[in-house]
C-alpha cells in the first residue's frame, strides 16, 4: 500500500440552521500520496472552500476526521501551506517580507539565518520576481500577487500544498502562466497538492486525480485517474472525451430528484478513455 | 509627473492669490498710512524677516512644537491601546460609542477655566487640554482601524500557526497603523488650532503667548508675523504628518 500524506475521512460539512442543521457536504474522503496532485472540482456552493479550510485545520467539520502523515490534524500545520482564493498579501511589507512572513513563527520550524535567506531568495527565484523584491503589494499586478502568495507557500518548503481556487481572479493568459508555474514547482519540490476549482479544464491540465463534487448536499459524484504527461494543452483529445465524461456525470446528479433521508446508493464513476485513463481503486 | 507639476503649480498660483487679497483688502478698505497699513503683506514680511533673525522666536516656536508633541504622545498612549480595546469587543463599543462622542463634540477650549483651577497655571494644563483634544481622533480611528482589519490577514496568520502574540504584533498592530496615523494627523489639525488659545493661559512661552505680547507691545506687524507663522508650521506639521501615512500605506 502507498503512504498516505494527508487523509481525510467522512467528512461532513453544514451550518446550523432555526430548525437543526443544513448540511452542504457529506461523507467525503480523500487519500493524498506522496507527490500527488488531487483536484476537487465542483459548482459553487458545495462548500469545496470549507472543505479546504477543514483540511488544513482552520476550520472544524461537522463530522468526520483529517490526519496528517497518520497523526490527526488539530489545527493549522507547519507542513502544510494554503494558497487562498486572494493572495492576502500584507499591503506594509514588501513582496520579499511577504514571502518570509511567518517563517520565524514560534510554531515554525527553526531556521538558521543562512537557510531563512536561502529558501525566500530561492521562492523569490522560483516564481520570477527577483526583480521586484523590493515592491509593495499595491504595486504589483493580480498575477505578481498571486505569485508572491505562492511564492510564501513554497518558502516554508510544506509537503502538502493547499490551494483555494488560486488563479480564479486572474485573466486566461496568466492564469495559463500560473497554472505552469504550479506544475513546474510541484514536479521539482515532489509537493503533494490538493486543488480546489471550479474550472474543468483547470482540473484536467494540472490534476493527477480529479474528484467531482456535486447535489445537495454535496457528495463526491466520481473520480478520475489522469495518466497524461505533462504538458497536456496538446492531447485535446484524450482530455475532451474525460471532459465530456465529467459534465455528464454532473448533469446526471442534477437530474436525480432531491436524496432522500437514505443515502445515495450510486457508485463511484470511474474513467474510460482507454489507454489513457484507468479507473481508481483504492 | 506632468500631473503633479500642474497641481504643484496651481497650488503656489492659489497661495500667491491669497496673498494678493490680502493686499487688497488692506489697500482698499484700509486709510493710507493708518493703522491698517501695518497689516499688510509688506509690513508683515519685513516684520517676519526680522523676527527669523532674532533668537527668541525660535524658543517660542520650540516651546509650542514641544507641547505639541507632549499632548499628541498622551493621547497616543492612551488612545491606541483604549481603541484597541473598543474596536475588539462589540459590547465595548456599543457602551463607550455615546458617551465618546459627547465628550469629543465638547470644545476643549471650554474646560479651560476648570483645569486651571484643579492644576494651576503652567504647563500642565495646556498639556491636559491638548492631550484631551488629541484623543479623539486617535482612539475613534484607531477603533475603526480594528473594525476594517482584513479577515483574510487574520486568516493568513492563523494558517502559519501565529501564536496570540504574533498575530497582534505582527498583523494587528501593523494592520492598524494606518488608521492610527490618519487620526495621528487629524489630531494634529485639532491640536495646533486649540495650541495657540491655550498659550494664552498665564505661560511665558509659545506662539499663543507671543500674539498676546505683540497686541501688547501694539507691534501689529509683528503679531501678523506670527499668524503668517502659525499658518506655516502648522502646514508644514499637517505634511509631515501626512507624508507619515504615505510611506507606511506605500499608495
Amino acid at each position: 500500500m502507498t503512504e498516505v500524506l494527508l487523509e481525510a475521512r467522512g467528512i461532513s460539512l453544514g451550518y446550523p440552521r432555526e430548525q437543526g442543521w443544513q448540511s452542504v457536504l457529506e461523507n467525503f474522503d480523500l487519500q493524498l500520496a506522496p507527490g500527488e496532485v488531487i483536484t476537487i472540482l465542483g459548482p459553487s456552493g458545495v462548500g469545496k472552500s470549507s472543505l479546504l479550510r477543514v483540511l488544513a485545520g482552520l476550520q472544524q467539520a461537522r463530522a468526520g476526521s483529517v490526519s496528517l502523515l497518520g497523526e490527526p490534524l488539530q489545527g493549522p500545520h507547519p507542513r502544510l501551506a494554503v494558497a487562498f482564493q486572494d493572495p492576502s498579501l500584507l499591503p506594509w511589507l514588501s513582496l520579499e517580507s511577504n514571502v518570509a512572513f511567518g517563517l520565524d513563527f514560534a510554531r515554525q520550524p527553526t531556521l538558521a539565518a543562512s537557510e531563512r535567506r536561502a529558501r525566500i531568495d530561492h521562492a523569490i527565484e522560483a516564481v520570477g520576481l527577483q526583480h521586484a523584491r523590493e515592491q509593495y503589494p499595491a504595486q504589483l499586478s493580480g498575477g505578481m500577487a498571486q505569485r508572491t502568495a505562492l511564492a510564501r507557500c513554497l518558502a516554508r518548503q510544506p509537503q502538502v500544498l493547499l490551494l483555494d481556487e488560486p488563479f480564479g481572479a486572474l485573466d486566461e493568459v496568466t492564469r495559463a502562466d500560473m497554472q505552469q508555474l504550479l506544475l513546474q514547482l510541484i514536479a521539482r519540490h515532489n509537493t503533494a497538492a490538493v486543488l480546489i476549482t471550479h474550472d474543468i479544464d483547470e482540473a484536467l491540465l494540472l490534476s493527477d486525480r480529479v474528484l467531482l463534487l456535486g447535489n445537495h448536499p454535496a457528495r463526491t459524484l466520481g473520480q478520475w485517474h489522469i495518466d497524461l504527461p505533462q504538458p497536456r494543452e496538446q492531447r485535446v483529445e484524450e482530455l475532451g472525451a474525460l471532459r465530456i465524461d465529467i459534465l455528464k456525470t454532473l448533469r446526471r446528479a442534477s437530474r436525480t430528484p432531491e436524496p432522500s433521508s437514505e443515502p445515495m446508493p450510486l457508485p463511484s464513476e470511474t474513467a474510460h478513455v482507454p489507454g489513457r485513463l484507468h479507473p481508481h481503486s483504492s | 509627473m506632468g500631473k503633479h507639476a500642474i497641481h504643484g503649480a496651481l497650488g503656489v498660483a492659489g497661495l500667491f492669490g491669497l496673498i494678493l487679497l490680502w493686499w487688497l483688502g488692506v489697500h482698499l478698505f484700509g486709510e493710507a498710512d493708518g493703522l491698517s497699513a501695518r497689516f499688510s503683506p509688506q509690513a508683515t514680511l519685513g516684520s517676519l524677516i526680522e523676527l527669523l533673525g532674532q533668537a527668541e522666536v525660535y524658543e517660542h516656536i520650540w516651546v509650542s512644537l514641544k507641547r505639541i508633541l507632549i499632548g499628541l504622545v498622551l493621547a497616543l498612549l492612551i488612545g491606541v491601546p483604549l481603541g484597541l480595546l473598543v474596536g475588539s469587543y462589540r459590547h465595548l463599543e456599543a457602551a463607550t460609542t455615546p458617551a465618546f462622542q459627547f465628550l469629543r463634540m465638547i470644545s476643549p477650549l471650554s474646560w479651560m477655566p476648570v483645569v486651571v483651577m484643579l492644576m494651576g497655571v503652567g504647563d500642565q494644563p495646556i498639556y491636559f487640554l491638548l492631550a484631551f483634544a488629541a484623543l479623539w481622533p486617535i482612539l475613534l480611528n484607531t477603533a475603526a482601524g480594528v473594525r476594517q482589519l482584513d479577515p483574510r490577514w487574520l486568516q493568513l496568520s492563523r494558517s502559519l500557526s501565529a501564536t496570540r502574540w504574533e498575530t497582534l504584533c505582527k498583523v494587528i498592530i501593523p494592520g492598524v497603523l494606518g488608521h492610527v496615523l490618519t487620526g495621528v494627523r487629524l489630531a494634529i489639525g485639532i491640536l495646533w488650532i486649540v495650541l495657540v488659545p491655550c498659550e494664552m493661559l498665564g505661560v511665558s512661552a509659545g506662539l499663543g503667548y507671543f500674539i498676546l505680547d505683540t497686541r501688547d507691545r501694539l507691534a501689529y506687524s509683528e503679531l501678523m508675523a506670527m499668524v503668517l507663522l502659525i499658518g506655516v508650521l502648522g502646514f508644514m506639521l499637517d505634511a509631515m504628518a501626512r507624508g507619515l501615512h504615505r510611506r507606511w500605506v506605500h499608495a
